[in-house]
């Protein structure tokens, strides 16, 4: 592949290390650069905006809800104007839809097809989200996924899997965990993990639970 | 928008040659719409360059994990939701 002659400049094509995949990403986006259709430059500002987006903004979001019964609704209402709300900016997806756990429902977020996800509220998804194991098991077998996590869930909880197989991206807003009255937002708002807001695992107990 | 929320549909168990958002596992397995999400273009044809349009009505469907999976070994009242197109939705009894 790095023996070819063509009419535009790129760097070259290193092979040895180098992914397959991550010469031909490389290849295509020479390519659109181009071709005028996008600049060097918008690669960049994406990847840059991706990498600032945490689970860290999410959290706030939930930690809100908990305290909040008010903006709890308007956030199961609509997503994306609860994050703005936050000064929080909910990134590309046109539809962001908050589910919420209680003590008799719980919801977990896959995709089977691909890696969708709120990344504009958690930030680039795990490794573990995107692997066909978890893509395929969390459908099929989703009792067994989360006890590998160490969740077990209670009998009477019923068990909504979320495939966002589309344009919707989901939220989990975890149950609050008991002994929390006490703790400010901020405080909260630490408890709340990204894998909680996948819907894999509760969100952490407070430190002083804990000790 | 041809479906309510409450309303039983099928997932066609067509073939598609190319790109296109319903998984394998939801084909011919018949749920009930649980959301009208709202109106997208189509990732069929816009995945070849189209501008996708006209734009489809995208639904949360959702189905007992047991229709889906005949050894589900979960409850019996497991669900589990997925967004589906219209045009990969028929009315179902």
């Amino acid at each position: 592949m790095s023996d070819h002659e063509h009419d535009h400049d790129h760097p070259p094509i290193a092979d040895g290390d180098e992914p397959p995949a991550a010469a031909r990403v490389r290849a295509l986006e020479a390519l659109l650069v181009d071709k005028g259709i996008i600049a060097h430059e918008d690669v960049r500002e994406g990847i840059d905006w991706l990498v600032s987006r945490t689970p860290a903004d999410g959290a706030r979001l939930v930690a809100r809800a908990w305290v909040d019964p008010a903006y709890k609704e308007r956030l199961l209402a609509d997503g994306r104007a609860a994050a703005r709300e936050l000064g929080i900016d909910p990134g590309p997806a046109p539809v962001l839809v908050a589910v919420e756990n209680t003590d008799r429902v719980h919801h977990m977020v896959v995709c089977t097809l691909c890696s969708c996800y709120p990344r504009g509220l958690l930030g680039p998804p795990p490794d573990w989200y995107k692997s066909l194991p978890y893509r395929s098991r969390a459908v099929s077998d989703p009792r067994g996924v989360l006890a590998e996590f160490g969740t077990t869930l209670d009998d009477d909880v019923e068990l909504r899997v979320l495939d966002s197989t589309a344009d919707i991206r989901y939220l989990v807003i975890p149950r609050r965990p008991d002994g929390t009255e006490d703790l400010a937002e901020d405080e909260l708002a630490a408890l709340v993990t990204r894998d909680a807001m996948i819907g894999v695992v509760a969100p952490a107990a407070p430190a002083a639970a804990r000790s | 928008m041809s479906y309510r929320p409450g309303q039983r549909v099928r997932v066609e168990a067509r073939e598609h040659q190319g790109h296109h958002r319903t998984p394998a596992y939801l084909k011919g397995k018949t749920g009930t719409v649980e959301r009208v999400h709202a109106a997208f273009r189509n990732p069929e044809t816009r995945a070849y360059g189209s501008d996708g349009l006209p734009e489809q009505p995208l639904y949360l469907v959702g189905f007992a994990q047991r229709d889906v999976w005949p050894d589900y070994r979960g409850r019996a009242d497991d669900r589990l939701f997925v967004d589906v197109f219209e045009h990969w939705l028929q009315e179902a009894q």
